[in-house]
């Protein structure tokens, strides 16, 4: 039933928080764990001291969205991999790789390919035409007021699905892992998240992923090695215990379930691969360093934590094979192969806790809490830009606002959609949630990364094509979800699909692309023609880097 | 301004030169990667016992855990190899782009 659990909601999309909450939803509120309490109050007054520093220094909209776009390659490497690897890397991939070894390798590629095309393709344009959202790219030489609605738009949505799963993760996962109620740790996260994105702004929100990435990397290592001295530190040794006594047998390291239709597989890789290149929180990333040569750094750093990570995981899935799965105490009723106290995502933790004791458990749960507050204050703070920067500077007010109204403006975003996190993290609590990072990642694929990689490389884009097809890109990628199996079947209670397939990505980008070809071809409009002459001065400055927008002095 | 800059660069043989150079470069590392990811993924969908098989005679590593984890090394080298050419011989000839295209408006 795991195992088949496990499949589905790996085949929906990626996250922490998904496959947590999924499979942590049916167990039961754990005893206390104070020495988790104890490391994660350390983690929060260590961020809180770091959001009053960065108070002093976030007076102007660029050090707010930004951090003055002084950041540095390796800071923001740091930071983009703390955005990438959420709680559902450590607990998720763990589980996978224990149930499904190689399985979980495979999905963990897919995560990790869209890396090195975002370097080649896309990282030193976004630095060089972007300034603080990726709608400053998408609306650089189309009509402001209607492009900029439209990203915003597919920005919301992809930040709102996504914070709805964090939520409800986070809430499934402390009450989990610390034993606080559901209701308690949702609150706790959404004020968190308020009071660093608030005060500290970008600079805040980045220190907080920058310490966060630091302490999952160094925990996992530190599991991983104290796994492995049981087994020599030998590789062969590890893969021939854990295929001896797994009921897959050799089976383990074969490719099983999880990518057997390749329909799925290809949607799949694909939704990872260009879904995490248009999730606005990520795409901000790239605005935060002081020019292009940086933003390049940034990814070599990100990929580099990224793929050592994820081989980190794939040990300790396949050490917990062996030290978790064959110890009766971390099992219900001690019966070795029967459900794991606190269920399928707690492998991880069952692990540190068998090679490291208590202090390395409660510092593994610390930093699974640090891990989902990070990556929720980095999406309200692109979701509070979005709304500030986009629709009321320069939407609403037309580019007329001030700095300081801005960021007054971004603030109280920022608080409602706290707020909005809060209430929906409730309201979700029994819901399966499943299908809402697949969602968040279809929409990013198909709504803003079509229209942005086409602003970028195709001078016949009009404001037109780019309306068709962002909004094309979003009303199908919704559309894919909703008449899945995922929504339809298993939260609407019908009988069967409309849609056969989970994965929105594979029909739901060309669609987009296609609109917006067609809507660009066919515009014949005083504005389309505008638009086409931008591409010129838009394409040198992308080459270039010659007035992009530079880091702030101080 | 900024416009008649662009112009003035744009017209420069040199940034002809360098797109060509860097779009070349930066879409044939795309192609590798693009088509060993895609490839290895075709091969999980339609021949996946195929990865399960040793890589040598007796041994416990399989093809697939070995391809893969070169893949994860590739893919980062061919990362370091794009920032080094990209930060040092592209970025040089850009900053000489920029200044030509100052110099020619004094």
């Amino acid at each position: 039933m795991m195992r088949n659990l496990l499949t589905s909601i790996a085949l929906l999309g990626f996250s922490a928080a998904t496959f947590a909450a999924d499979a942590v939803a049916q167990t039961e509120k754990q005893a206390t764990n104070w020495h988790a309490i104890i490391m994660f109050c350390i983690f929060v007054a260590l961020t809180m001291g770091i959001t009053y520093w960065a108070a002093s220094r976030t007076k102007s909209t660029s050090d707010f969205y930004t951090a003055g776009g002084g950041i540095t390659g390796f800071q923001n490497g740091l930071a983009i991999a703390g955005d990438y690897m959420s709680a559902a890397t450590l607990l998720g991939l763990t589980a996978m790789v224990y149930t499904q070894g190689y399985d979980g390798y495979i999905y963990m590629l897919c995560f990790f390919a869209g890396w090195p095309i975002i370097l080649f393709l896309m990282a030193e344009r976004l630095r060089n035409l972007g300034k603080f959202t990726f709608s400053d790219i998408t609306a650089y030489r189309l009509d402001q007021g209607k492009v900029r609605t439209m990203a915003a738009i597919s920005s919301l949505t992809v930040v709102c699905f996504y914070l709805i799963a964090q939520m409800v993760g986070a809430g499934q996962l402390i009450k989990l892992l610390f034993g606080l109620e559901y209701n308690v740790a949702i609150f706790a996260v959404g004020i968190l998240m308020m009071v660093y994105v608030t005060f500290g702004g970008m600079v805040a929100t980045t220190w907080v992923q920058i310490i966060k990435a630091v302490m999952l990397l160094s925990g996992g290592t530190l599991v991983m090695v104290l796994a492995m001295s049981q087994f020599g530190f030998s590789f062969t040794t590890l893969l021939e215990k854990a295929t001896s006594v797994h009921k897959l047998g050799d089976k383990l390291m074969y490719p099983g379930s999880l990518l057997k239709d390749p329909v799925t597989a290809i949607s799949l890789g694909l939704g990872l691969m260009f879904g995490t290149a248009g999730l606005p929180h990520i795409l901000m990333r790239f605005f935060t360093v002081t020019d292009a040569k940086e933003a390049r750094k940034s990814v070599l750093y990100a990929s580099g934590f990224v793929a050592y990570f994820f081989n980190v995981i794939f040990l300790m899935g396949l050490a917990g094979i062996l030290i978790v799965g064959q110890n009766p105490e971390f099992f219900e009723g001690g019966t070795i192969g029967g459900k794991l106290i606190g269920g399928g995502n707690m492998v991880a933790m069952h692990l540190a806790k068998a090679v490291g004791g208590n202090m390395l458990l409660g510092f593994l749960a610390a930093v699974a809490f640090a891990t989902i507050l990070a990556v929720v204050s980095g999406l309200a703070l692109a979701g509070a830009s979005a709304i500030s920067h986009d629709i009321y500077a320069r939407v609403i007010m037309k580019g007329q606002a001030s700095e300081a109204t801005e960021i007054r403006v971004s603030k109280i975003a920022t608080i409602c959609l706290g707020a909005v996190a809060i209430v929906l993290g409730i309201l979700f609590e029994k819901q399966n949630i499943a299908f809402m990072v697949g969602l968040a990642f279809g929409v990013a694929a198909a709504a803003n990364f079509p229209v942005l990689i086409l602003s970028m490389y195709w001078r016949g884009l009009t404001t037109r094509g780019a309306l068709l097809g962002g909004y094309g890109g979003l009303i199908s990628a919704v559309l894919f979800v909703l008449f899945s199996k995922s929504v339809w079947v298993d939260v609407l209670g019908n009988a069967a699909p409309l849609f056969p397939y989970t994965q929105p990505a594979l029909f739901a980008m060309p669609v987009a692309f296609l609109l917006a070809f067609i809507g660009s071809k066919t515009d014949s409009t005083v504005r389309g023609k505008t638009d086409l002459e931008g591409f010129d001065d838009q394409w040198v400055r992308a080459q270039t880097g010659f007035g992009a927008a530079s880091a702030a002095n101080h | 301004m900024s416009t008649e800059m662009y112009q003035r660069m744009k017209a420069n043989p040199k940034f002809q030169d360098l797109v060509a150079r860097r779009s070349r470069f930066a879409w044939t590392l795309a192609f590798i990667v693009l088509t060993m990811f895609y490839g290895f993924v075709l091969v999980v969908a339609f021949n996946p016992t195929s990865l399960g098989q040793p890589i040598a005679e007796g041994s416990r590593w399989t093809l697939g855990v070995t391809a893969e984890l070169l893949m994860f090394i590739f893919f980062w080298v061919l990362t370091a190899v794009y920032v080094k050419r990209a930060n040092t011989e592209f970025d040089a000839l850009n900053q000489e782009i920029i200044k030509e295209a100052w110099k020619d408006k004094k």
